[in-house]
């Protein structure tokens, strides 16, 4: 596998109002907090990786290989978002078929492995029932489930846990860390909360005015005073 | 609790007046058929005569048919349609296109067979291609297919508004989703799209197969003949050329039958859901890209489908002598006529849909006795009174009565009033009712703890809140009445003439320039009263950085 995960060089995505503009290298096997202030452009950086959002210019390599016209399904990317992520009218077990494939024809060792995957995220029975019949935690590990299947390399989580209560994040976060080191893929997520960082992440990237303003190693961003902003997401008084 | 003492009583009062009027009103109607059928006056040669004659089982069986083929056409049409508009986001023109599948919605009935006679007609644009093509058969566009083409044109365009509208709320990460995944074109059909258009297809059939069961004026202009009858018409005919009311009363209350079945199965489906939760994403749909093509022609075929007779009936309008229909004094009188019967009607509209809307959320707030809760659990019903009885049947029982008392001219513009007020009342219910409810539940406890109550609360805090639901419903409560054709026809009696029942009188007496005229004008006032409001959101389309 090559060493380097996810490399943006002068990605640049503009919209109406405002451009945005990407440059870093993800190594393979690294957990990434993504944070910084709504708007300022988390959600495209993620869509730019999964293939969302063509860029205007510069380039997307994941694993080595330019993404340049590459579908999202062909990239090597499963993406969990904060909410919706499972197909309401459909069962548990066909959300997560749909990561084996997505016509939803399987064969029996096919959802066999569905069975095992909702047993690793501690939902194994919850085959036939809706999702509309489990908590908001229990949807997340289904989706959680699905990534598990898929077995794509690099693996996006926008704010999955921003709809969770404190004792439901904390699960989350130590079921998301296990699969993750079980699973050696690399993985950015999105958060508000300054405990998912030290939680999960080995590296920070601080996003601001659609760019990344910061990466570093967790332990550093965590012990920064200073800029205002950063101390005040971190819940230091601002001297 | 949610109104003062004063404003209870007030609401008690009117609740009751508009359930003992409207009541009273199909009630007298209703009550006089009755009388009819029991005394088989007028029934004549037919006294010995067996009850559903061949006559009457075959024009039942022609409404089931044409309806049934209608519905079939319009819903099967609908899904590649909506299908398309909803994939393709960035369709060239793509917001007008839906906006142009409102326009059926507020055109009267009449102006758009005339629209569709013009292009499908024998000297229309379609024969002319046909006949170039080498065809010698021309398109006939009376009878069955001219009603099934006018059906379509007026249900096609509702059904894919209906679905796009489902198609919206689906979330917008299942897009990101299914892209992520891999979804083919087979598999989003299959597992995303038909299972939401499953959910609201039977609502959607249900309501297209009740409006072309009752449809009256497509009908009457395009159909005609014993072969191309619907109930509606023949009740219509029966009075009016056969002057047989044993037979306009039986066939009253078949079409009461056949409206209360099909509103009992419509119950039964219930109405399309509401939105689901979303985190309010702009929708992008990637399966779009491949697709552009055969999405774009079938888009491209709707559009001509629908704007052909507009565009049709605007220009055959503006070919018109206008200087000698401005001069025309019919003209005038039928102007001024229908604009006061509208606005009269639309007025009354408004007034009973008050307390229609109101008493039942006075009762839900908890301050109810057993009659104020009898009164809130009828007053829906009264509101949708006009369903089961058609206006058609509705008209035709008061001219049966008021012949009694002579003229029946002089009674028409009031009765024509209150049933064109009575037709509007479903939808003007259907738009104040939620918004009144979300209004009350935002702002009602703050008023009363402040003392703002009565007319100061109406003043300074329903009208400015409510003031675009209210003015919806009252444009459109007028345009509907402005286009009705239905309950004039049954009185249509000289020194009463509507700007329909001229028109109507034009066309059947050829004078197709003057018809094209005055179409124009009927349609163009229409159009004035009910696009503001049903032209789909301004909301630019362009996808930004979410947040």
């Amino acid at each position: 596998m090559p060493d380097t995960a996810i490399a943006l060089s002068d990605v640049t995505v503009r919209f109406a109002e405002k451009t945005l503009a990407f440059d870093c290298a993800i190594k393979a096997g690294a957990a990434v907090a993504v944070v910084g202030p709504s708007g300022a452009g988390k959600s495209t950086l993620f869509n730019v990786i999964a293939g969302f959002q063509p860029p205007a210019a510069g380039s997307v390599r994941l694993l080595g290989e330019d993404m340049a016209g590459r579908d999202p399904a062909e990239r090597p990317v499963s993406i969990v978002f904060q909410d919706n992520n499972l197909f309401s009218h459909l069962t548990i077990a066909d959300n997560v078929g749909l990561g084996i494939d997505p016509g939803l024809r399987l064969d029996a060792a096919g959802w066999c492995r569905v069975s095992e995957a909702l047993a690793r995220v501690g939902l194994g029975g919850y085959e036939t029932r809706l999702p509309g019949s489990l908590s908001g935690g229990e949807r997340q590990r289904v989706a959680l489930a699905r990534a598990l299947v898929r077995r794509r390399p690099i693996l996006l989580l926008d704010e999955p846990f921003a709809a969770l209560d404190p004792a439901m994040r904390a699960d989350m976060a130590a079921l998301l860390a296990d699969l993750v080191a079980e699973t050696q893929a690399t993985m950015l997520f999105i958060t508000h909360q300054p405990e998912d960082i030290g939680r999960l992440a080995g590296e920070v990237i601080y996003v601001t005015d659609g760019k990344i303003r910061f990466h570093e190693p967790a332990g550093d961003f965590l012990a920064r005073r200073e800029p205002a902003d950063i101390a005040k997401f971190l819940g230091r008084s601002v001297p | 609790m949610i109104f003062a003492r004063a404003e209870r009583r007030t609401l008690d009062i009117a609740g009751a007046l508009a359930l003992g009027g409207v009541l009273a009103f199909v009630g007298v109607a209703t009550a006089v058929l009755l009388g009819h059928a029991g005394s088989g006056s007028g029934a004549g040669a037919g006294a010995g005569a067996p009850l559903f004659d061949a006559y009457i089982l075959r024009v039942a069986r022609f409404t089931f048919l044409q309806a049934a083929l209608s519905t079939l056409l319009s819903v099967a049409l609908a899904i590649p349609v909506a299908r398309a508009l909803a994939r393709q986001r960035a369709f060239l023109g793509r917001v007008w296109i839906l906006r142009l599948s409102a326009v059926p919605l507020g055109l009267p009935a009449l102006v758009a067979a005339l629209g569709i006679i013009e292009i499908w007609g024998r000297q229309g644009v379609v024969n002319d291609l046909l006949r170039l093509a080498g065809l010698q058969n021309p398109v006939s566009v009376y009878g069955l297919t001219g009603i099934l083409i006018a059906h379509v044109f007026f249900n096609l365009p509702l059904a894919v508004r209906f679905l796009v509208a489902a198609l919206e709320r689906i979330p917008a990460e299942y897009w990101l989703s299914s892209a992520n995944l891999g979804m083919g074109g087979g598999a989003v059909f299959r597992l995303i799209e038909w299972p939401v258009i499953r959910r609201v297809l039977p609502g959607i059939a249900g309501l297209v197969f009740m409006l072309c069961a009752t449809s009256f004026t497509l009908v009457l202009t395009l159909g005609g003949g014993p072969a191309a009858t619907t109930i509606e018409v023949a009740i219509y005919q029966a009075l009016r050329f056969d002057f047989d009311p044993a037979r306009a009363v039986l066939l009253a209350f078949l079409q009461i039958a056949v409206t209360g079945l099909l509103l009992f199965v419509l119950s039964l489906f219930g109405r399309p859901q509401d939105e689901g939760v979303t985190a309010g994403r702009a929708i992008r749909r990637f399966d779009g890209r491949r697709r552009r093509v055969t999405d774009g022609l079938v888009i491209l075929a709707f559009t001509l489908f629908t704007a052909a007779p507009l565009l049709a009936t605007l220009v055959s309008g503006l070919a018109a002598d206008f200087g000698r229909l401005a001069l025309d004094p019919t003209l005038h009188r039928a102007l001024l006529t229908s604009l006061a019967i509208s606005l009269a009607s639309a007025s009354l509209s408004l007034a009973i849909a008050l307390p229609v809307v109101l008493v039942p959320q006075l009762a839900e707030s908890g301050a109810a006795g057993p009659a104020r809760l009898i009164m809130a659990g009828v007053l829906p019903a009264v509101g949708s009174l006009i369903l089961l009885v058609p206006p058609v049947v509705v008209a035709t029982g008061w001219f049966l009565m008021l012949r009694l008392f002579g003229e029946t001219g002089r009674f028409a513009p009031a009765i024509v009033t209150v049933i064109n007020a009575l037709m509007a009342l479903p939808f003007v219910v259907r738009v104040l009712g939620p918004a009144y409810r979300t209004h009350l539940a935002r702002t009602a406890r703050l008023a009363l703890s402040l003392g703002i109550t009565g007319r100061r609360r109406l003043v300074t805090i329903d009208w400015p809140a409510l003031k675009k639901p209210f003015l919806t419903a009252f444009a459109f409560a007028m345009a509907l009445s402005l286009g009705d054709l239905g309950a004039v026809a049954i009185f249509g009696a000289e020194g009463f003439v509507t700007l329909p029942w001229l028109l109507y009188s034009r066309m059947a007496s050829y004078r197709t320039a003057d018809a094209a005229g005055i179409a124009l004008i009927l349609g163009v006032l229409c159009l004035l009263l009910t696009l503001p409001s049903t032209a789909p959101d301004r909301a630019p389309e362009r996808p930004g950085p979410d947040a």
